[in-house]
């Protein structure tokens, strides 16, 4: 009960800021094409949400980020820690890692299709490559920073070298990979809903451009409010999953 | 054996320059020197974490190649894994060897309980003060019974009653165990009050300059206070100290 008035409490300035917008758009200070009332975005989300279109797409959207990401996280925090490990990894790795890193991935969306087509497959692969490279580098950051003594006392405890890089480097590494992972599914939604958005049949992105398209505003309003939302939702459940894995730091 | 640090950058320098010991066994010897003299390097040489590229390290006669179980380390800085409970630290070398789930745990909690953490098993080593993580990790080295303890200044980061309150523990233990002990420190008092023998070492390039053999009836409660202890620390103290203004001298120039 308090941790409900608690957080009421804390999120109070959203709720101002839908009086806001239902105010100014109720006054007419703005026109109703550039931003429908509050109520009637509400009614057109209930009504998406009825007719299952806003289901479908979102799983559609769903898939291809869960799958991008899952695959990014898997193999990002594999290179990091080979790379910090053993030394012809770095060589051969880094320099392509640090080249990559800073170009922004949603120049990559015309390529994708061109190579993979309109489908699953061109989101899947732009998200994954996208979020790669945030989760290698935190993992070969935080694989280098592992201390010298835990390894030397796993070692004389009996463990080989092989256990020692999956049982001290490996979690030694897990509060960077983890923050590293946060920024990753942050960026998984920017690539997923920019790439929906240019060229898709399918998902939440594509449904922002097509009820966009139809003049449907206030639809179209009611699935922006949708991808802040889940963006938001996947960024606190995240948090919380990441405090508690990692308890042992208090 | 001596052994050439290599810097990454800048060039190498000689920091073991001919040491030869000998350690008995069951024997309690520290290695002590001003700081810089290479002593930790030496116990690292030993415990198989750098290699020994001049000369040649034999523990029962088996050339020191890599780390092993047979020798047990206790550091400075606890070195305990931070993600596991004390419980789950202790039991890691444990869970390296062939041993029943039940036997392995009954040992852990065993262990635990001579060092005085008993009611901490569940506790992370971030929960822990200074003095409990310390005998945590000195719980998870016993456990995996090593033939030979090497401690590296273990009581270097303690306050001065904690350290004190665990020189007691670790002589009790000690006396319990028998293993053989290297044990580096720079602490003069420390090394008088536990050891059997100390290596007194030079500043840098670091040899053994004495060796002092130590005779004291360590049951005695008021030993620290006799004339012959306090004789002892004085002299132990004036064959450090010219190594310690060499040390210092060498550090500034």
């Amino acid at each position: 009960m308090n941790a409900i008035a608690q957080n009421l409490q804390r999120y109070a300035p959203l709720l101002l800021l839908a009086f806001a917008w239902e105010a100014i758009t109720r006054a007419g200070i703005v026109p109703a094409a550039a931003l429908p009332p509050l109520d009637k975005v509400l009614t057109a989300w209930v009504d998406l949400a009825g007719s299952g279109d806003l289901w479908s797409n979102g799983i559609a959207s769903f898939m291809r980020g869960g799958m991008g990401l899952g695959m990014a996280i898997v193999l990002g925090a594999l290179i990091g820690v080979l790379m910090a490990w053993y030394k012809p990894v770095r060589i051969a790795v880094n320099p392509i890692v640090q080249f990559f890193y800073p170009m922004p991935k949603s120049a990559l969306i015309p390529v994708m299709v061109l190579w993979l087509g309109f489908g699953d497959a061109s989101k899947i692969v732009l998200i994954f490559v996208g979020c790669l490279l945030p989760v290698t580098l935190s993992a070969f950051n935080g694989a280098r920073g592992a201390e010298e003594v835990l390894l030397w006392s796993a070692r004389s405890l009996g463990a080989s070298r092989a256990r020692v890089l999956w049982e001290v480097v490996l979690p030694s590494a897990l509060p960077e990979i983890l923050s590293g992972i946060r920024t990753a599914l942050a960026l998984s939604f920017v690539l997923l809903v920019s790439s929906e958005l240019i060229v898709a049949r399918q998902g939440l992105g594509y449904m922002i451009g097509w009820l966009g398209d139809g003049g449907a505003y206030d639809a179209m309003f009611a699935v922006v409010m949708t991808v802040a939302l889940l963006g938001f939702a996947a960024d606190r459940l995240y948090l919380a999953m990441m405090q508690r894995v990692l308890a042992w730091r208090e | 054996m001596s052994h050439t640090y290599k810097p990454a950058r800048g060039r190498p320098v000689l920091a073991l320059d001919n040491v030869s010991l000998a350690v008995g066994d069951r024997e309690f010897v520290s290695l002590l020197g001003p700081s810089g003299c290479g002593k930790s390097t030496l116990l690292y040489l030993v415990g198989g974490f750098i290699p020994v590229e001049q000369g040649a390290i034999r523990v029962e006669d088996k050339a020191v190649a890599g780390p092993g179980p047979d020798r047990g380390i206790v550091f400075q800085h606890f070195a305990l894994f931070p993600w596991k409970t004390v419980l789950q630290n202790v039991l890691y070398g444990l869970e390296k060897q062939s041993m029943e789930r039940q036997a392995r745990e009954e040992r852990a909690r065993g262990f635990i309980e001579l060092v005085g953490l008993a009611g901490f098993e569940d506790s992370y080593p971030n929960q822990l003060s200074g003095g409990m993580k310390q005998r945590a990790a000195i719980a998870r080295t016993l456990a995996v019974d090593p033939r030979v303890l090497l401690m590296d200044e273990p009581f270097g980061a303690l306050d001065a009653q904690t350290r004190s309150l665990m020189q007691g523990e670790l002589l009790r233990l000690w006396r319990r165990s028998r293993k053989t002990v290297v044990f580096v420190t720079h602490d003069v008092h420390e090394a008088v009050f536990l050891s059997e023998r100390i290596a007194v070492m030079s500043a840098r390039p670091g040899h053994i300059k004495e060796l002092v053999h130590v005779a004291f009836d360590k049951e005695d409660p008021e030993l620290q206070r006799t004339p012959a202890f306090l004789e002892m620390v004085e002299h132990v103290w004036n064959l450090v100290r010219a190594e310690a203004i060499r040390a210092d001298r060498s550090h500034r120039a």
